[in-house]
């Protein structure tokens, strides 16, 4: 749309005609205070915080209603808009509770800000306020019915962003109250205030954050702490594989620090509003009293906490022995979806050059080797999460994202909400965004490979598919080797990405955690990788014939990082009996308890990297959480492998080894103050930092950097800064294998379930028993 | 026509229902009317009317039950045999319809949105009901009675308890 003037507050300002007033009073930088405007959501004008005195308009304006016209003439802040604001916050604080100093929203609520700034401190309205209790609406959304001020931001976006419309509003005027969709047979225990009432929903806390007062509070943060007293850590959910930015509240405790709560106030995270039950609820685990907090060895077949020194001499020296007696080709290494993409490039490098074997693998939750393979040749041709939002249209083919990557579910609903994006989708089961759906095609199960045949074909999906020049083709891990490569090929000119499961599903695939393809999906034999690696040419054993070798008597000892195989595929534990067992995990799982050596690592929201979601976009990870106890991934392996009587400097580049990169540390005081500071930017400028350990991830960063293809276009800066960045894998001169056995095991995640820590998350626990029990149990009885 | 297998509705009503749905540009349009029939012909809105008619009008029952608790004459629980509906609004409140309501109250029992224990009678204290005109003016299911006094209240429970007064629903 053609751009016109208006002036605000006598500044002349340009925006597209057609945006709302209040937006482009936004992105002039003037703020108009609104309630139950939200960006995205449709307009409800409810609330009359935004009204404007428009020039030649006889009464004041809302400005979330009123589109932008050409020579408008605006005032924004005159003591008569200052007057009607101030009298609609004496309405709204008519009935509103002044329990600020102890509501979770105090300090960040918005109705408090708007008092603060108005000075609607004294009220016209003498009448005795009308309390009503609480509700307990489900584990982890409360309702304080006082509290709220009907912006009805909550009901927009349960119904229309999350498309559930599990809330509503009943009754009228002053009595009008948000309601939850409970079944009327339990409504009645619902007002009586007994809290075991179940709202029906996907349990995302959406509702909670778009709240402005704190009339919406979190199950697992209320009346916990106070948002000052908290330090805010942007970083990247563990969960599934989208990789929305989460920000955690963090908090010192004795042994550590605590992690609060998570949300998205930083919304410069591809997931923008965005964040599903999982990514702001499910960091409890983290919290766990079942964390391990010290190394564990077997004495006497049990398990006994030894101090690291002992644990860590213990296995080096044991692994080293093994290596030496029965040959590299007799140990194996299993990584995680869930570490950095540095600690992957180590573990692998240590596999591969340490101990000197192929035997590498991960859980695979998409097959990531047949995806780079059927790109090869092409540029351009992977999707990003931002490409899906803006996609003029979306094939989706199998997977299920409301419940397996609830981002990506958000952004096809916005975009077709909002952009009117079109939306195919061609599933075995009758998936929920088959109602955002412009057309959908039913597939039998395990039939996409006719599916896909039928593509070329004419009937009226496939032709309308065919028909779209600018096609975003998302997959499901359904489909894998010749069907996956067979889909790519149908749409050379679309955009391509597969969906995995879990933050690093992608990364431990890039990064090499494979048993035939090296960092970014190389040839063993022949790439510049292996030049540098001199690792065995031939394949390793993936992770099922670990497992046959173990039961055969041959392998003699098995290194797992982040990971339960033993549960995950359903391993006969009596298996191991004769494998030398190191495991590095947070829990006592169902691995670990059959290890000989236990190292207690830190997870994802306690340690610093980079991950990369399964569209292969890359983002920083921040350290947020800490306990005393435990050692990052990264450090454990680089301290195995020096018990392991490796040098340390072979495997991680740091120090004064390399010309030019320096420590420059001691400078902070007197007159070089500031010294280091101006360092670390010329440092940053030139894609290095200063390297001061060999447990400093970016030490790695560097040499994925220059070895692993795709992984050469990251930007430093833009990594730095926390935005995340679209790197697709090489065009060429990858692994070439025939009739490959992709062992792809989808682990079918819901929303309210995440892989081995779901046991160890009280929140998802407690969701899950009261979706599938009490709700179902009070049915009953009624 | 979204005809319901086993509608809890009357036939009559159940036809009359599959052709509400029919004849709005927006199905759910006829929500309102279908609320009141089925309030007509259950004595309220039951669950399983909100049920039925959310199934009928492809609604979620939320939005039937934000429709249903917004408006004062659709009640979810049932009312007396006879609904005595009091306005007090200014021309019966000038004409001494406060009297009105306060000698029903005593007379009946029962206070507003009360049903007396015989289930004969219930009583409610309503906003203006459009007979000005001839206040104070009471309203008994669909029947109005006005230019009323004390006395002649009287006369006219007398005449519904009876069992003589016109059933109107």
């Amino acid at each position: 749309m053609p751009d016109v003037t208006l002036t605000v507050d006598g500044r002349k300002i340009t925006a597209p005609a057609g945006t709302l007033l209040i937006e482009a009073c936004k992105s002039a930088g003037l703020e108009i205070p609104a309630f139950c405007y939200y960006p995205g959501l449709s307009l409800q004008a409810a609330c009359r915080m935004c009204v404007v005195r428009i020039e030649k308009v006889p009464k004041l304006a809302t400005a979330c209603t009123t589109t932008v016209s050409e020579g408008m003439v605006v005032q924004t802040e005159t003591p008569e808009i200052q007057q009607a604001r101030k009298a609609t916050l004496q309405l709204l604080l008519g009935n509103h509770p002044l329990d600020c100093p102890v509501c979770d929203a105090g300090g960040e609520c918005e109705l408090q800000d708007m008092t603060f700034k108005y000075g609607a401190a004294d009220s016209f309205y003498a009448e005795p306020k009308n309390h009503r209790e609480e509700q307990k609406w489900s584990p982890v959304v409360y309702f304080d019915r006082p509290r709220c001020i009907l912006c009805y931001r909550c009901v927009r976006m349960c119904g229309e962003g999350m498309d559930v419309f599990a809330l509503g509003i009943q009754n009228r005027g002053s009595s009008s109250v948000i309601a939850p969709n409970v079944p009327s047979q339990l409504a009645g225990l619902l007002n009586s205030g007994e809290d075991q009432a179940q709202l029906d929903c996907e349990q995302c806390g959406m509702c909670i954050d778009a709240c402005p007062v704190g009339a919406l509070t979190s199950g697992t943060y209320r009346y916990k702490t106070r948002p000052w007293e908290m330090n805010h850590v942007a970083t990247v959910c563990t969960h599934c594989g989208d990789g929305c930015k989460t920000t955690l509240g963090v908090r010192s405790v004795t042994d550590g620090s605590e992690i609060m709560r998570a949300d998205n106030r930083d919304k410069s995270g591809m997931n923008g509003d965005f964040l599903c039950n999982k990514g702001r609820y499910a960091f409890d685990f983290a919290n766990s009293t079942d964390r391990l907090t010290a190394p564990l060895v077997r004495k006497d077949g049990k398990l006994t906490p030894v101090s690291w020194e002992e644990a860590l001499n213990f296995a080096g020296k044991r692994l080293r022995e093994l290596r030496d007696q029965r040959g590299p080709e007799s140990i194996g290494v299993i990584g995680s979806n869930r570490t950095t993409n540095e600690e992957n490039y180590l573990l692998q490098k240590f596999a591969r050059t340490a101990i000197g074997t192929n035997n590498i693998d991960h859980h695979r939750t998409a097959d990531y080797v047949g995806f780079a393979a059927a790109l090869a040749g092409r540029v351009d041709a992977t999707a990003s999460q931002r490409d899906v939002l803006s996609a003029p249209a979306i094939l989706l083919v199998g997977g299920d994202p409301t419940q397996q990557a609830p981002l990506t579910a958000w952004n096809i609903r916005s975009a077709v909400r909002l952009n009117r994006t079109r939306l195919y989708v061609a599933n075995h089961q009758d998936i929920k965004l088959k109602r955002q759906a412009k057309a959908f095609a039913q597939v039998a199960e395990f039939g996409y490979g006719a599916f896909i045949d039928s593509l070329a074909g004419s009937e009226a999906f496939a032709t309308a598919v065919r028909a779209e020049e600018k096609l975003v083709v998302l997959i499901g891990n359904e489909l894998r080797g010749a069907d996956l490569a067979k889909l790519i090929a149908v749409f050379p000119a679309a955009k391509v990405a597969l969906l995995a499961d879990y933050a690093n599903s992608r990364g431990a695939a890039d990064m090499g955690l494979l048993p035939d393809a090296l960092p970014g999906y190389q040839a063993l034999g022949s790439s510049a990788v292996a030049a540098e690696y001199d690792a065995p040419a031939a394949p390793g054993k993936n992770l099922v014939e670990m497992f046959d070798a173990a039961a055969a008597g041959q392998l003699a000892a098995l290194y797992v990082v982040g990971s339960n195989p033993v549960t995950r595929y359903n391993v006969d534990p009596a298996t191991l009996k004769a494998t030398f067992l190191i495991v590095q995990d947070m829990f006592l799982t169902e691995t670990a308890i059959l290890a000989d050596v236990v190292f207690p690592s830190s997870n994802l929201y306690e340690k610093a990297g980079s991950v990369t979601n399964h569209y292969g976009d890359l983002q920083l990870v921040s350290k947020a959480g800490d306990r005393a106890g435990v050692r990052s991934d990264f450090e454990l392996i680089v301290r195995l492998a020096d018990k392991f009587g490796h040098d340390v400097k072979q495997l991680v580049p740091f120090g004064k080894r390399q010309a030019g990169i320096r420590a420059d540390m001691g400078q902070t005081r007197g007159a070089q103050a500031g010294e280091a500071d101006r360092h670390a930017v010329w440092l940053t400028a030139n894609s290095m930092e200063p390297k001061l350990s060999p447990f400093d991830p970016f030490a790695i960063l560097d040499e994925i950097q220059r070895l692993v293809p795709g992984y050469d276009k990251l930007l430093r800066l833009q990594l730095l800064s926390g935005n995340d960045q679209h790197l697709a894998p090489a065009a060429g001169s990858l692994v070439q294998i025939a009739n490959r056995n992709d062992l792809v095991l989808p682990s079918n995640d819901t929303l309210f379930t995440s892989g081995s820590l779901t046991a160890y998350s009280p929140m998802l626990q407690d969701v899950q028993r009261h979706e599938s029990r009490e709700v179902a149990d009070r049915l009953a009885a009624d | 026509m979204s005809t319901i297998a086993s509608s809890i509705f009357t036939p009559d009503t159940a036809a009359r229902f599959d052709k509400l749905a029919t004849i709005y540009p927006l199905k759910r349009s006829a929500l309102i009317p279908m609320l009141l029939y089925a309030q007509d012909e259950i004595g309220f809105v039951s669950d399983a009317a909100v049920a039925e008619i959310s199934q009928r009008l492809d609604l979620l029952e939320l939005d039937v039950r934000n429709v249903l608790s917004y408006y004062s004459m659709l009640r979810t629980v049932p009312a007396g045999k006879y609904n005595v509906q009091v306005c007090t609004n200014i021309s019966c409140m000038l004409r001494g319809g406060y009297e009105l309501l306060d000698h029903c109250k005593n007379k009946l029992g029962i206070g507003h949105k009360g049903v007396t224990p015989d289930g004969l009678f219930s009583l409610e204290e309503v906003e203006c009901i459009g007979a000005c005109c001839w206040a104070p003016a009471v309203q008994v299911n669909y029947d109005f009675h006005d230019d009323l006094t004390p006395a002649k209240m009287d006369a006219v429970l007398a005449d519904y308890a009876a069992g003589r007064g016109k059933d109107v629903k």
